[in-house]
């Protein structure tokens, strides 16, 4: 992959650096996170130390088998999630600095989801589903209706913008979803799984889709994934095994080593 | 928008939630206009007596068919009394009526001042009041003469009591001269208007024979102070018309058990109401939990989701409320066609809009802490 091959790679696999971009600034700076569930005796370790630099118009694959702490690592990067310790720094922003509403409006501003069953709301159409990012910022009904019509548009559905989601196959509803994700301009996309529910050509075309209207723009994507399909389109991929980055590698092949 | 299309897009929720309020609303309403209805009936005697500035009485009458007459020296220190201008004497009391084929009844005879035959009801049907000085003339409610006043003759057919037909008030003849309307009572005795002194011939001897005194004031006289005046010179209760019929309302309230009763049926209706919708509205709220938590992570503060439930909540009270209360009017209609007691004043409308504004508000409180503590991340655990 050519975006892959012009990535700049270092010698330790676990450095949050390794494989990063030279001259990108960092939208995600991850120090020492730790986060635990539970208590006493059924404590869980989700995450026991993650180092790891996001740079922005990078996409990272975090990939691992269930239970290794992929999706608190994204929760926590979202700012959905609180940490136990550690830091971590988004577009030089500490959640740990925010009260509940400021964190929101953070999350509101700089922030778009794709998630892995596409949470659109079923009885709206998938124009006012994309709209609703808008909505949240303050954003006029009809202005952001406009908006979501443009975004549904790059995406490939400006025909089916009245349309409910239900109406809608699985990809689409997933481009759906990355119209949703990106119509707001955030700059940091977080996906769970975008490809799971899909089958392998859809997946193919909703990770072109990622790439092209995401990453093209300058945002940074983080992408929790199991499909091994997909890795090529990722600029690097973080191997996460028991809440330890294991490695960080630019070629998947790297990950059978 | 949001909250509004996700409300209206699960129908069966929908209109769970607006038959809830509906029946909430359309139950406070109709109990609590029939409760006024029958209250206003309490004391339809009063506001069908026209004219009177006070209502005289004894002072233990608590009500207006409480009766404990008075001695007739109480009408000449009544009108002795600074700002009467006049006072008039006013017979009632329970008797029995004999119709013409022999069947009796209970009634109320009600007897009105021989020279000014002042009381007598607004609305005359037939005959007039002044027909009232013939002999033994009376005035019968022209909306029981064909119902409990209905005799059957001697052909077996049964027809209204009407002006011309006889009958016996405590076995003395009374020949029925007109026939008047009036408010329906919460006393079903009808109600027979004579004069005064013929009131006295139907009834047993007694020493005391004044019910009420009618008392009219002079010009200028303040009711307040001249009520004041007659109490204090003669020791008798005074009262203004819209007193009297406190009194009466009150007496029917805490005397009787009404007040709970339909107090515990217009409750019902606002739990059960607030039981159906709470539980409605909560499950609802369970099924788009993941969109909430998913607006929750987009970026939604907890200001904008609690108030995309409150107005779920306002629209499904609002609807239910015009629908409960116009179906509680449309059913007033019905019932007061049927002569029954039924009265919807604005101040029960807003009364019903407070309580169904409660029961939205009471069930969307669990929705609106669950929606509180939903986990945001929660949207990233498939």
């Amino acid at each position: 992959m050519q975006m892959t091959q012009a990535l700049h790679t270092t010698s330790t696999l676990t450095d949050p650096h390794a494989g990063l971009a030279q001259g990108r600034a960092i939208a995600v700076k991850c120090r020492a996170i730790t986060k635990s569930y539970g208590t006493g005796d059924n404590v869980v370790r989700a995450l026991r130390g993650i180092d790891l630099d996001i740079a922005e118009g990078e996409l990272i694959m975090l990939v691992g088998p269930s239970g290794c702490g992929k999706t608190t690592l994204i929760s926590v990067i979202a700012g959905v999630l609180d940490r136990d310790g550690g830091e971590c720094v988004v577009f030089g922003q500490d959640y740990e600095k925010l009260n509940s509403t400021e964190r929101a409006r953070f999350r509101a501003q700089n922030i778009g989801f794709v998630f892995q069953s596409f949470n659109l709301i079923p009885t709206l159409s998938i124009a006012e589903n994309v709209s609703v990012p808008l909505l949240i910022q303050g954003k006029g009904r009809h202005a952001a209706l406009r908006e979501a019509e443009a975004m549904l548009d790059r995406v490939g559905l400006g025909k089916r913008v009245k349309d409910l989601p239900q109406k809608l196959s699985g990809g689409q509803q997933q481009r759906v979803a990355i119209a949703r994700a990106l119509v707001h301009h955030p700059r940091l996309v977080v996906c769970d799984e975008p490809t799971s529910a899909l089958d392998a050509a859809t997946g193919e075309v909703v990770m072109k889709l990622l790439r092209q209207v995401a990453v093209e723009s300058g945002r940074a994507l983080v992408v929790v994934t199991h499909d091994q399909r997909i890795f090529r389109y990722a600029d690097r991929i973080a191997a996460l095994d028991d809440g330890h980055i294991e490695r960080i590698v630019t070629d998947a092949k790297d990950l059978q080593h | 928008m949001i909250a509004m299309r996700m409300l209206m897009g699960d129908k069966a929720r929908y209109v769970g939630l607006v038959i809830g309020v509906t029946f909430a609303a359309l139950l406070m309403t109709q109990q609590a206009a029939i409760f006024l209805g029958l209250t206003t009936r309490t004391y339809s005697f009063v506001t069908d007596t026209p004219g009177p500035d006070l209502w005289i009485m004894d002072p233990e009458v608590e009500h207006v068919a409480d009766s404990k007459p008075m001695l007739q020296t109480q009408l000449y220190r009544i009108r002795g009394v600074e700002g009467v201008e006049w006072a008039v004497p006013m017979y009632r009391a329970f008797a029995k009526l004999r119709l013409p084929n022999g069947k009796t009844r209970s009634c109320i005879i009600t007897g009105l001042d021989d020279a000014t035959l002042f009381g007598a009801p607004r609305e005359i049907v037939e005959g007039s009041v002044e027909q009232l000085r013939q002999p033994d003339s009376i005035l019968i409610d022209a909306a029981q003469s064909g119902t409990r006043l209905v005799w059957a003759g001697a052909d077996g057919v049964e027809r209204a009591l009407g002006v011309g037909d006889s009958i016996e008030l405590n076995d003395r003849r009374a020949k029925v001269v007109g026939t008047y309307r009036i408010s329906p009572s919460f006393f079903w005795e009808p109600t027979i208007y004579t004069t005064f002194t013929r009131a006295l011939t139907f009834m047993p001897q007694e020493r005391r024979t004044l019910t009420f005194i009618l008392v009219k004031l002079k010009a200028g006289a303040d009711a307040k102070d001249v009520a004041a005046g007659i109490r204090a010179s003669t020791g008798m209760s005074a009262h203004r018309p819209e007193e009297f019929k406190r009194l009466t309302a009150e007496y029917i309230l805490t005397k009787t058990g009404i007040l709970v009763n339909f107090g515990l049926a217009v409750g019902l209706g606002f739990l059960i109401g607030m039981l159906v919708t709470g539980q409605t509205f909560y499950h609802f709220t369970l099924d788009n939990l993941r969109h909430f938590a998913a607006l929750k992570a987009m970026g939604a503060s907890s200001s904008v989701l609690v108030g995309m439930i409150v107005a779920q909540a306002l629209l499904v009270g609002l609807i239910g409320y015009g629908l409960g209360v116009g179906g509680a009017a449309a059913m007033g209609g019905v019932l007061d066609a049927g002569g029954l007691a039924f009265h919807l004043p604005w101040s029960l409308l807003v009364f019903t809009g407070v309580a169904v504004l409660g029961v939205s508000v009471c069930a969307s409180l669990l929705s609106i802490r669950r929606v509180l503590v939903v986990d945001p991340a929660s949207v990233f655990k498939s």
